[in-house]
């Protein structure tokens, strides 16, 4: 059974990819996750702000926690002077992990603004990342803020990357554009290897206790997946050399499944690690193996997008499904005298 | 002379260096001024750090001293190399291990900041009364006077131990020694090796109780043997004093540096002699140097190894012209004919006299000085040679006090200065504790010592407040090791530095500076327009003194940099480029080298910024021209009103301004008691910004009251016919809802001198204009555009009457709030997690509190001279506070309980059997008083006031004694208040004693999860994953969870609060807690400083607890019972974010992620499934269903 996937230009072993989370943070989860079949490995994110934030807070918690009281001149935490700022243990992370791993590492990047942090995409390669994720987490809560100016905020990051870095670019995209289709085709011009849809957002949520907002994030569901299932079924052999990656939302391998046949090249795999553990992801081959036995197929290619927008008899029913839902809900079967 | 073995550290690091380098087993508790040692070793050791035999050695924390030391103890019958750092109550608490360790000849060394032993007050503060109460344990004493001994005579106290089989104290002043940094050579880790015999270290191995040849050591003995027993080990002691001697050489020949057991200095044919040991040397050696010098046969002896104590070394090292010897102890012992050390000397010498050794006994005096850090200059010093010229010289004197009762205390000069301070460069820089400046100072000490061939030695005086504390440092420099163990001096100083422009207003910082000296001042005004701004004695003092004044815009340059607030490296680039230590350029470059050594790995934008300050710092810094004449109007502010109580203008207001050593002994209390309400004295106008009350947008919820640290925000209620006499600028509103009469006012009011600008009472209100949501109903506004106003409307808002008590029901917040706090204006932290819920205790049951603090910081905050917090309700009644110890606070409160009902008990049978004289109706109400709630406890205050009446009319025995105790007729509200480390670790035997009696006693336990006081140790409260110190690499064990522990006992009231996550549920709790007839125990969530968090997040913190499960909220009630009803009510949701949104937020936790990445995930994931299942287990036995007690037949 041949599982081997083409992905941002990489060959790797099956489809699945765990996606940016702590677990690549430790060596020993690392290696547990490609010793159950991880194909590549994305490693968490590295935030501009928690860069900034964080030697701020250290700078302030360590070097000036000074507060002139007899009984605490050394301040309050272990005088350790010596600690590296969040971009050197992350180049140092990525070095370990491609020690210690076979499976590509590809490196993940979180800012917003094209501003000296896209310096740090150099550093990522030089220290051996074999391709890099953009998470550009951006909310327009500008209203004077056009969909074409955030689209294009996006094509100015990725053109910088590109002239920056030789290594593949996959962008990792909310759902939240007007026309999903038409922007992953400008990305891909603008030098994207590959897209990941989509991305989750922590949303703000209201404590009604305080009257105050307050940051939450809940488990992802299966139902998610099929936001990213619609459109990668649209896309699914519509942009030449495109990885397309699903996440969000795959616990189950018949999850996975019904990605991969909407026309995914990998799907991605996140809350159902962090919650079962790294060697979940086995059971989930497992099963995509099982499926495949069951229904025949001897390669991941002879089922990918056979339920795509390409492959399907209507592919309207893909933009419209709710829609003909909602018909199909007071519409009587046409046998039934009225 | 610049050597690369040449170190810049402090006592306590020097020691704990040796001590890492030679032991391998380390068991610590925390304890100020020896804390560092500990820390250092267990950072050490989290850092893998190897001793002398390779392997990293096991440092514990454990519960206590008393642990530290069975530890010990434990580790030694082992076979292992042990140690352990203590001082002062910790010492005191290793006394029975330390006679047990000795009397089986186990060689140790016990490595001791001696520290002033808690008497008539704690102090933490270096004096010999901790070292001399262990005087007959059998442990060698040996005490260095410097930085560079400490970590000699370590090394000294290792190899003699082993030798001798005699354990060691091997000690050095508390503060004087271990907080000094000083420029020493580090012993190479070949000498240390070299120093100790491995042949010995085997031996200890072979002594060792092991099962493969099994002996017993720890028998019991009858009188027929125990005496014999005792006197095995003279042998032992009598060979030690020539085996340190033989060490000491060893020693000698390897460094260069040779010491004796006493060792002499000063003139050969010297008449005159003092002997001491401990820092004092320093300055004595230095008055010798001067007198010998000027002809004066004047000498020192210098006490090292105290015991086994040498009567033939002491005679030896003597001079045989001496004819007055002055004997400094640096201790107390009440009641005795003499201080310990002088008492051994006079033995020795009339022992020798006796036996011919000696041809003549010298005439000898003892006396003290150098109390708890009591100042011993070379001053004081002469003023005791003075005294041995006198034909009657004092004995039993003290130095450096006035005692103007029994007048003990020598007459000195102060303006004796001794030739030591020539050659020497004294610079004193005076700033806030949060402003960097002794961090700033100790890279210069570094900088100096380590790029100039000069030595360098830093002290730094510090605060007994938390908030906007004050540090002075002292930085001497010169070319030869600085032996001056005393603060720098008036008229000494070439370098004066303020670094607050605050200061100038408050403190004579002139009074340092020498003459031609420089004077540097932060300032945001301009060097043209300074001048006019300088209090006029300060006009003077520049003038006369022919200083230089330079002035820089600190705050300006280092908001334009973006350094924020820290004004560190402008204010050392400051000091180099005026000093000229060393030339300018030089000196630049060693920052800027400095700076990137700090920062270089935390990011370019961190470094770049540092650089452009330190640019920016030489064009902003401009020399000042000095008129000819003062010109200013204005001096320094009195200190306190002049209608301050008599006790406050006289002593508190002395101790305010700084002057504290002037008070002679006349004004101390004897016992220790001082009055309460003095914090109000204390105007310290520490806030930037105050908030700034909307009253038409207010909903009057009580809030802010409620969270504020300080007592700096308050709520009153009064007739609206008292606004006639109010000042335009005061605001005020009609009160809303029906529980208060009609058209009654409310004021919410800031008291603009006290707050610290925390902001916190800003964040909690709940209310926004709809207009402008950014608009609430408190604001914070520059402090400059309200300060004048509001110090108006709270003068007048203090006239306004406090409503009724009787009338508020103190379940609802807002009315709670209306309650007089009876803690106010404390020294805690700013935005301080603990304070809030002793304030709101002393609203709820502040006039009939009896409180019992255990030491830490709520000791500090509450009673760390010069003043306290607590105070009183107008009619004079109010918390009524002591801190007996860390260890005992449970059993010393369970004590004032029992105190309380015993004389309650004792005057209900006077009152039942006076009852026909003070009439039945009276007895009768007494007796059977109902006092559960306000009404009832003020009706029974009548009728105590009406039984004295009766009572002085009467003529027995029996209404003498009742009027001594009829008070307790009223109902007391005992206090049990202390932090984690007392409840969870120190005093937790005791808290569980106390439960189990069953007693009405209240413990409010203020968990900062850490030990706070004593900057930052980890305890059992600290949660998993915490980096605290002595958990460098992360707390690997969960939190205790005290409140199950106190459940189980059934009997005891439990609540877990956060008053920051569900105030009314704290305030609930805390009524419920004190309303029960039994034990009841509040574990109270308080955000801290050592978090790593800043404290304007104080209540979001302690939401973020919550919600994630790591702080549940609930209450026990045994009451419950008794209705059927489970006791355990939840009062929180279940988690409801990921434990790691908590501690993402806070350094403690963040810290493990960067220096032990794996163990912090690691510990995240038990965490995360820990405070599900609890919260599971909390919510299943809430749930379970209870039986009614049976109803009796």
């Amino acid at each position: 059974m041949n599982l081997t996937t083409n992905y941002l230009g990489l060959e790797i072993k099956n489809p699945l990819v765990p996606s940016a989370s702590p677990l690549s943070k430790s060596l020993a989860s690392a290696r547990e996750l490609e010793d159950n079949g991880a194909a590549a490995i994305i490693m968490y994110s590295l935030f501009e702000e928690a860069i900034t934030a964080e030697s701020e807070s250290m700078v302030r918690f360590l070097h000036h926690q000074d507060i002139g009281f007899a009984e605490t001149t050394e301040g309050f935490l272990p005088s350790y002077q010596d600690f590296e700022n969040g971009l050197d243990r992350y180049l140092e992370q990525i070095r370990k992990l491609k020690e210690s791993l076979d499976i590509p590492v590809i490196a993940s990047l979180n800012g917003v603004t094209p501003s000296g942090w896209i310096s740090h995409a150099t550093k990522l390669a030089q220290a051996g990342a074999d391709a890099l994720e953009l998470n550009a987490y951006y909310v327009a809560g500008d209203i004077g803020q056009s969909g074409a100016q955030v689209e294009q905020r996006y094509l100015d990051l990725l053109t910088e990357l590109r002239s920056t870095v030789q290594i593949p670019i996959n962008m990792k995209l909310s759902s939240a554009f007007s026309s999903v289709g038409h922007f992953v085709a400008r990305l891909a011009g603008a030098g994207a290897n590959g897209v990941a849809l989509f991305n989750r957002f922590y949303q703000p949520d209201i404590n009604i206790d305080s009257l105050r907002l307050q940051a939450r994030i809940y488990p992802s569901t299966s139902a998610e997946a099929l936001l990213a299932m619609r459109w990668i079924a649209i896309l699914h052999g519509r942009i030449e050399g495109l990885s397309l990656g699903a996440t969000g939302g795959v616990h189950t391998s018949e999850d996975a499944i019904k990605l991969l046949l909407a026309g995914a090249d990998v799907v991605h795999l996140c809350n159902v690690l962090l919650h079962k553990g790294p060697a979940y992801i086995s059971l989930i081959l497992r099963g995509i193996e099982d499926w495949m036995e069951e229904q025949g197929f001897e390669s991941v290619a002879d089922f990918r997008g056979r339920v795509s927008a390409l492959s399907v008899p209507n592919p309207a029913e893909l933009e419209r499904a709710n829609y003909i839902n909602v018909l199909d809900s007071y519409s009587v079967s046409s046998g039934v005298m009225t | 002379m610049s050597h690369k073995s040449m170190v810049t550290l402090d006592g306590n690091e020097a020691a704990a260096y040796v001590a890492h380098m030679t032991n391998e087993v380390i068991a610590i508790y925390p304890i100020t001024p020896s804390s560092n040692m500990g820390e250092w070793a267990d950072e050490w050791s989290s850092q893998g750090v190897k001793n002398l035999w390779g392997t990293v050695p096991d440092v514990i924390e454990m519960q206590s001293e008393a642990g530290a030391a069975g530890a010990i103890h434990g580790a030694l019958q082992g076979g292992s190399l042990a140690t352990t750092f203590t001082c002062s109550q910790g010492l005191m608490l290793m006394i029975p291990n330390m006679y047990k360790i000795a009397g089986e000849l186990s060689p140790a060394v016990f490595h001791v900041s001696a520290r002033a032993l808690a008497m008539q007050g704690l102090s933490i503060f270096g004096d010999h009364s901790d070292i001399m109460a262990c005087r007959a344990t059998g442990y060698a004493m040996l005490g260095g006077a410097s930085v560079q001994e400490a970590m000699d005579f370590a090394l000294i106290a290792q190899a003699a131990t082993l030798e001798s089989r005699v354990p060691f104290l091997h000690f050095f002043d508390g503060f004087r020694t271990s907080h000094e940094v000083a420029k020493i050579e580090r012993l190479p880790v070949e000498t240390i090796r070299a120093m100790i015999d491995e042949k010995l270290v085997a031996a200890c191995r072979e002594r060792a109780i092991n099962p493969d040849h099994p002996k017993l050591r720890g028998t019991s003995q009858n009188p027929d043997v125990y005496f014999q027993g005792r006197e095995t080990v003279n042998s032992y002691y009598a060979a030690t004093p020539g085996i340190v001697q033989g060490v000491m050489d060893r020693f000698a020949k390897l460094t260069g540096r040779q010491y004796r057991l006493f060792e002499y200095i000063g003139a050969p044919d010297a008449e005159r002699v003092i002997l001491l040991m401990g820092s004092g040397i320093g300055a004595v050696e230095e008055t010798v140097e001067h007198l010998t010098a000027r002809g004066e046969k004047v000498g020192l002896l210098k006490v090292r190894l105290f015991r086994p104590f040498d009567p033939s070394a002491l005679i030896a090292a003597l001079p045989a012209s001496v004819k007055r010897i002055a004997v400094l102890d640096r201790t107390k012992e009440p009641g005795a004919d003499g201080e310990p050390l002088y008492k051994d000397i006079v033995t020795a010498l009339a022992q020798a006299a006796g036996d011919g050794r000696l041809a003549s006994m010298p005439r000898v005096i003892g006396g003290r000085y150098g109390l708890g850090s009591k100042e011993f200059t070379p001053a004081m010093v002469k003023g005791v040679y003075d005294e041995l010229t006198r034909d009657a010289p004092k004995n039993q004197f003290t130095v450096g006090i006035i005692d103007d009762v029994t007048n003990s205390s020598l007459v000195w000069d102060p303006d004796f200065k001794a030739d030591a301070i020539q050659g020497v460069t004294a610079c004193v820089f005076y700033g806030l504790g949060s402003d960097g400046t002794v961090s700033a100072n100790k890279n210069s000490i570094k900088i100096i010592a380590e790029e100039t061939p000069n030595y360098g030695q830093g002290y730094f005086e510090y605060d007994s407040k938390k908030a906007g504390a004050m540090t002075i440092s002292h930085l001497r420099f010169g070319p030869r090791p600085i032996s001056s163990t005393y603060l720098i001096g008036d008229d000494e100083a070439s370098f004066v530095a303020c670094h607050q422009p605050t200061f100038l207003t408050r403190y004579d910082m002139l009074d340092k500076a020498r003459k031609g000296g420089v004077f540097l001042l932060n300032s945001a005004t301009p060097a043209d327009r300074i001048w006019d701004e300088l209090p006029r004695k300060m006009q003077q003092t520049l003038i006369d003194k022919q200083l230089s004044f330079y002035v820089i815009d600190a705050y300006g340059i280092a908001g334009e940099t973006g350094m924020g607030r820290r004004i560190n490296t402008i204010m050392q680039t400051c000091f180099f480029a005026i000093s000229g230590i060393l030339p300018k350029d030089e000196a630049i470059a060693c920052i800027k080298t400095a700076v990137k050594k700090t920062y270089g790995k935390k990011g370019q934008a961190l470094l770049d910024r540092n650089y452009q300050a330190i640019d920016a710092t030489l064009a902003g810094l401009h020399q000042v021209t000095i008129p000819a004449q003062a010109s200013s109007a204005f001096d320094r502010p009195p200190v306190v009103p002049d209608d301050a109580p008599e006790f406050v203008r006289k002593v508190t207001a002395t101790l305010l301004a700084g002057r504290g050593n002037q008070l002679p002994v006349s004004l101390m209390p004897a016992d220790g008691t001082w009055p309460t309400g003095t914090t109000r004295f204390e105007k310290r106008k520490l806030a930037l910004q105050l908030p700034k009350w909307d009253e038409n947008l207010c909903t009057q919820c009580g809030k802010c009251p409620l969270v504020c640290p300080h007592a700096a925000i308050r709520a009153k209620v009064y007739p609206a016919g008292l606004m006639d006499q109010a000042p335009a600028s005061f605001q005020h509103v009609t009160i809303k809802g029906k529980d208060f009469p009609e058209g009654y006012q409310v004021t919410y009011q800031v008291a603009p001198d006290d707050c610290t600008g925390c902001g916190l009472c800003v964040e909690v209100c709940p209310i926004r204009d709809r207009q402008d949501p950014n608009h609430k109903a408190l604001n914070m506004v520059e402090a400059a555009e309200t300060q004048a106003d509001e110090e108006v409307n709270w003068e007048f808002f203090l006239t306004l009457p406090e409503y009724d008590r009787t009338k508020l029901d103190a379940t609802k917040i807002k009315h709670a709030m209306m309650m007089q706090p009876l803690f106010e204006f404390s020294g805690s932290c700013v935005g301080c997690g603990e304070t809030p819920y002793i304030k709101l205790a002393t609203q709820l049951f502040g006039d009939r509190m009896l409180i019992a603090n255990a030491t830490g910081c709520s000791s500090i905050y509450g009673g760390n001279l010069p003043t306290t917090p607590y105070t009183t309700n107008p009619e004079g009644r109010g918390p009524s506070w002591n801190n007996s110890l860390f260890e005992d606070n449970a059993e010393f409160g369970l004590g004032l309980r029992l105190a309380v009902d015993k004389q309650t008990a004792q005057a209900r049978e006077l009152v039942a059997r006076l009852a026909s004289q003070i009439g039945e109706d009276l007895a009768d109400g007494l007796l059977t008083a109902d006092q559960s709630g306000e009404t009832g406890i003020h009706e029974q205050r009548e009728r105590v006031a009406a039984l004295k009446v009766k009572l002085a009319g009467m003529d027995s025995a029996e209404a003498r004694t009742l009027e001594t105790l009829c008070e307790q007729l009223v109902k007391r509200s005992v206090w049990i208040i202390g932090g984690d480390g007392w409840a969870y670790d120190i005093g937790y035997g005791g808290v569980d004693h106390v439960l189990s009696t069953g007693r009405n006693v209240n413990l409010l336990i203020l968990d900062t999860e850490v030990y706070s006081n004593t900057g930052g140790q980890n305890s059992k409260a600290t949660p998993m994953g915490a980096v605290a110190k002595f958990a460098a690499g992360g707390k690997a064990t969960f939190k205790k969870d005290l409140a199950m522990m106190a459940m189980a006992y059934e009997n005891a009231y439990v609540a877990q609060v956060a008053f920051g996550a569900k105030d009314m549920q704290t305030v609930r709790a805390f009524i419920e807690a004190e309303s029960y007839d039994g034990p009841s125990v509040i574990i109270a969530y308080s955000p801290c400083i050592a978090h790593g968090v800043d404290l304007s997040n104080n209540l979001r913190q302690q939401d973020l607890a919550v919600t994630s499960g790591h702080w549940p909220l609930f209450r026990y009630d045994p009451r419950r019972v008794e209705r059927g009803e489970n006791p355990l009510t939840i009062d929180c949701k279940p988690p409801s974010i990921p434990y790691r949104d908590f501690i993402n937020t806070e350094t403690r936790f963040s810290l493990l992620g960067k220096t032990h990445p794996d163990d912090a995930e690691r510990f995240l994931a038990l965490a995360q499934k820990h405070v599900q299942t609890r919260f599971t287990l909390y919510e299943q036995l809430a749930h379970l269903a209870v039986q009614k007690a049976p109803a009796s037949e």
